[in-house]
C-alpha cells in the first residue's frame, strides 16, 4: 500500500488559529434565492440552504449504479457458469446407461451412450498432485533464495524472469514437453523402470514416455512460477524485527528463516500452493499434447498413458455429437467444483490473515 | 554450558579463539572434487547409467561431505545452515534449467519457417505434402478475439474496480471481491464450456436461423470471463494507491464524487490501470482451450469475427502439433515463437510501464 491513508488523518487542518483580521464575520454571505425561482417554492432553509439540493436521478448515482452493476457482474458470471453448464449436462446425465461418478469408460457418442468421469478424475488428482509435490519444495526454494539469500542486483532480474515465465502460453509448454522433454523422461523412465521396478509406482513393461510422470513435470513447470511469486511476496512481508531478533539472539541464516520467517508466512504459502493445485487441475492443452490418453485407474506413473478431465474436453470434443457435448460439459462442471472449492478454501485462508489480503493477487 | 565447559583453562581470549572456526574454501572445491570422481566411479564402474545420473549422484555426495565436514570443523548449527543455503541454491540451478530448454527450442527450432511466406498465407488448401502454408488467419483471429475481448473487459473491469474502491461498503462489496479472487482461478476450458453452453449453443441460433454457429466472437467472450478478474484485481490495487487527499481536495471544491474518480483518481492510476490490462492481455491472448471450444478453428482467412470459424496463433499451434504432415512441427513451433514474441512483448512493456509508475 501506498505511504498516504486514504482519508487524510488529521483533518482539522488549520485549527482555530486564525489570525485576528480573520476573526470576524465573512460578510454576509450568499444572498438567499428568492423563493419564487426556487422549484416547489420551498421557504429558504438556514446553513447550506443556498446548496444544490440532491437531485433523484444524477450523474452522481447513475455513475454509482453504473460501477455497482459491474462489481455485481463478477457474481452474475459466477452463477451463470454454474447455471448454464447443468442445464447443458442434465440431458445428457440422463441418457447415461452406466454410473456418471464410477464407470471408466469414455463412450458418450454411441446410440447408448456410456460414459464416466472415474479415470478422468483420478488422473486429474494424480497428475496435478505429482505436480505440486515436484513444484513446491523447488519454489519455496526459489522464493527463499529470491527473498532473502541473493543479492538485490540479482533477485530483481530473477523475479523478472520467473513473472515472465507464468507468461508463456501452456500450449508452448505443452509443445515443449512432447516434442523435447519427453526423450530425457522415457530416458528416466527406463531407468527407473530397470533399478526400481519392484515398486508398483516404477513398475510395468513399457512402453514409457508419454506418462503422468512426462505430464506431471511439464504441469510442474508451469505451477513453479505461480507458486515462486506468491510466496515470494508473501516472505517478504516478514517484519524485519522477527529476523533481527532472531538473528541478535545468536540464530544462524537457516535457523533465523526456520523461526521468523516460515511460521509467518505458512497461511500465505498454503494458499499459494492450494492456488497452483487449482492452476494444475484445470490445465488443459499441455497435458492433452503430453498424456497417453487411457481411461484406466493405475497408480503406475512411467507407462504411457494417463488422461485428465480438462485434457479428455480438449481430446474428444471435434468428433462429439449433443450427447457427447452434453458428457463433457457435465465432467466439466465436474472440475470447475472442485476448483471453485480449491480456490475458495485458498482465498479463505488468505482473507483471514488481513496482512496478506492486500498484495497476494 | 557447553561453551564454558569446553573452556580449557589458561587459554587468553585473543581474537583467533573467539573467532568461530570455518570451513576453509579449498576443503570445499576439495569434497566437490572427490564427490564427482567418487560418483564417477561408482556409476560407470557398476554401470548403472550415463553421466546425468554421474552428476546428480556427486551432488547428493557433495551435499553429504560438505555437511560431514562443516559438522566436524564448524558444528552442527553451521552445518545444517551450510546444507540448506547449498539445497536453495541448487534448486534455483534446476528452475533455470527447462527455462533456458524452452527459450533454446522455441529459437532454433522456431527459426524454420521465420519467413514472408509464414506471415502472409493461410492454411486453406494446404495439403499434408505440401512445405508452404502460414499463419496469417490465426494471427488475425488473435488480433481481433484478444481485441474484442480486451473492449468488453476493461470497460468492466475498471467498473467493478471503481465500485470495489469507491463505493463499495459492506457485505455485498465483500462478497464481490472475495469472488473475484476466486474467479482468477477458473480455468480456462470450464470459461469456454459455459460460452458452449450460453452463446454457441443457446443464443447463436436466434441470429443463425436456427443452427448453433461458432464464432471469433464467442472465443472472445470467453476471453472476457478470464480477463475480467485479472483486470478487476490490478486495477483495485492501482486505486487503492492514489492517495486520499487528492480525493479530499477534489470534494472540498465542491467537485462531485463522480466527477472526482473519473478527473482525479483515475488519471492518477492510469499507467497502473494499463499495465494491468497489459498483463491480462497477453495472457488471454495465450489460452488456447477455449477457442478450440467455441471459435472452432478455420484454415482459411476469416476476418469477420462475428460469423463463421476463425483460428488463433495458439489454437494453430496445438492443431499443428497434432498434424500428421512433416512439415507441420515447423510451423508449430514457429507459431509458438510468434506466440511467446507477442506474449513477451506485451509483458514487457506493461512491466516497464509499472516501472515508470510514480504511485507504486
Amino acid at each position: 500500500m501506498g505511504d498516504f491513508p486514504s482519508r487524510s488523518a488529521n483533518a482539522n487542518a488549520g485549527g482555530p488559529g486564525v489570525t485576528s483580521r480573520h476573526a470576524g464575520s465573512a460578510g454576509p454571505g450568499v444572498p438567499p434565492i428568492p423563493p419564487d425561482d426556487r422549484l416547489g417554492n420551498r421557504p429558504p432553509l438556514g446553513g447550506g440552504g443556498a446548496l444544490p439540493t440532491k437531485a433523484r436521478f444524477s450523474m452522481e448515482s447513475g455513475f454509482r449504479g453504473l460501477s455497482t452493476a459491474a462489481g455485481a457482474m463478477v457474481l452474475v458470471i459466477i452463477v451463470a457458469i454454474a447455471i448454464f453448464l447443468v442445464s447443458k449436462a442434465v440431458p445428457a446425465l440422463s441418457a447415461n446407461t452406466e454410473n456418471f461418478l464410477t464407470y471408466k469408460a469414455w463412450f458418450p457418442n454411441e446410440a447408448e451412450p456410456r460414459f464416466g468421469i472415474a479415470a478422468l478424475a483420478f488422473g486429474t488428482l494424480l497428475s496435478s498432485v505429482i505436480a505440486l509435490l515436484v513444484a513446491v519444495p523447488i519454489a519455496l526454494a526459489i522464493a527463499l533464495f529470491l527473498s532473502h539469500y541473493a543479492p538485490k542486483r540479482l533477485a530483481t532480474p530473477l523475479g523478472f524472469v520467473i513473472d515472465l515465465l507464468a507468461a508463456v502460453p501452456s500450449v508452448v509448454f505443452g509443445l515443449w514437453g512432447r516434442d523435447v522433454f519427453s526423450q530425457p523422461v522415457q530416458d528416466f523412465s527406463v531407468w527407473l523402470n530397470k533399478y526400481f521396478g519392484w515398486l508398483p509406482v516404477f513398475g510395468g513393461d513399457g512402453p514409457f514416455g508419454r506418462s503422468i510422470l512426462l505430464g506431471s513435470l511439464v504441469l510442474a513447470i508451469m505451477v513453479l512460477p505461480i507458486v515462486t511469486s506468491l510466496s515470494r511476496e508473501v516472505f517478504q512481508q516478514t517484519p524485519g524485527m522477527n529476523e533481527e531478533a532472531a538473528l541478535a539472539l545468536g540464530a544462524t541464516k537457516w535457523e533465523m528463516i526456520r523461526t521468523a520467517v516460515l511460521p509467518y508466512g505458512k497461511p500465505g504459502v498454503i494458499a499459494a500452493v492450494m492456488l497452483g493445485l487449482g492452476r494444475a487441475l484445470g490445465e488443459t492443452i499441455a497435458l492433452a499434447l503430453t498424456l497417453g490418453t487411457t481411461f484406466t485407474i493405475s497408480f503406475n506413473i512411467i507407462q504411457s498413458g494417463g488422461n485428465s478431465i480438462a485434457a479428455n474436453i480438449a481430446n474428444t470434443f471435434g468428433e462429439a455429437n449433443a450427447t457427447g457435448r452434453g458428457a463433457l460439459i457435465a465432467s466439466g462442471l465436474v472440475l470447475f467444483a472442485i476448483t471453485l472449492v480449491v480456490n475458495m478454501a485458498a482465498r479463505a485462508i488468505i482473507y483471514r490473515r488481513r496482512e496478506f489480503r492486500d498484495s497476494a493477487a | 554450558m557447553s561453551l564454558l565447559e569446553r573452556e580449557s583453562p589458561g587459554v587468553v581470549m585473543t581474537p583467533d579463539h573467539l573467532r568461530a572456526r570455518k570451513l576453509p574454501v579449498v576443503a570445499d572445491l576439495g569434497i566437490a572434487v572427490l564427490a564427482l570422481l567418487l560418483s564417477a566411479a561408482v556409476v560407470y564402474g557398476l554401470g548403472l547409467g550415463n553421466w546425468v545420473l554421474v552428476i546428480a549422484f556427486g551432488v547428493v555426495l557433495y551435499l553429504a561431505g560438505l555437511y560431514f565436514g562443516a559438522s566436524r570443523i564448524e558444528g552442527k548449527r553451521s552445518a545444517r545452515n551450510r546444507a540448506w543455503r547449498s539445497l536453495i541454491y541448487a534448486a534455483c540451478l534446476l528452475a533455470v534449467l527447462p527455462l533456458a530448454s524452452v527459450v533454446w527450442t522455441l529459437v532454433s527450432k522456431g527459426a524454420a519457417r521465420l519467413d514472408g511466406d509464414f506471415f502472409g498465407s493461410s492454411m486453406n488448401n494446404i495439403g499434408a505434402r505440401d512445405p508452404n502454408g502460414g499463419a496469417y488467419h490465426a494471427i488475425v483471429g488473435t488480433l481481433e478475439q484478444v481485441g474484442l475481448a480486451t473492449l468488453m473487459a476493461v470497460p468492466l473491469g475498471v467498473l467493478g474496480a471503481i465500485y470495489l474502491v469507491e463505493y463499495g461498503r459492506g457485505r455485498f462489496a465483500l462478497t464481490v471481491r472475495f469472488f473475484v479472487d476466486v474467479m482468477t482461478g477458473i480455468p480456462s476450458i470450464v470459461a469456454g464450456l459455459f460460452v458452449l453452453a450460453f452463446w454457441v449453443l443457446i443464443v447463436s441460433p436466434w441470429f443463425n436461423d436456427g443452427t448453433p454457429r461458432f464464432s471469433g466472437f464467442a472465443a472472445s467472450l470467453a476471453l472476457t470471463v478470464l480477463m475480467l478478474p485479472t483486470i478487476v484485481r490490478s486495477t483495485e490495487e492501482m486505486l487503492r494507491l492514489v492517495p486520499g487527499p487528492l480525493r479530499e481536495g477534489a470534494y472540498a471544491l465542491g467537485v462531485p464524487q463522480w466527477k472526482t474518480i473519473l478527473k482525479v483518481v483515475l488519471p492518477t492510476a492510469l499507467p497502473g490501470i494499463v499495465t494491468g490490462i497489459m498483463l491480462a492481455v497477453a495472457r488471454a491472448a495465450g489460452e488456447t482451450a477455449p477457442v478450440l471450444l467455441v471459435a472452432g478453428g478455420a484454415a482459411a482467412i476469416n476476418m469477420d469475427p462475428f460469423a463463421g470459424n476463425q483460428s488463433s496463433l495458439s489454437l494453430f499451434v496445438y492443431q499443428q502439433a497434432g498434424d500428421a504432415s512433416k512439415y507441420a512441427p515447423d510451423r508449430a513451433w514457429t507459431a509458438a515463437l510468434t506466440l511467446v514474441a507477442l506474449v513477451l512483448l506485451l509483458t514487457i512493456a506493461a512491466k516497464l510501464l509499472a516501472r515508470r509508475n510514480r504511485l507504486s
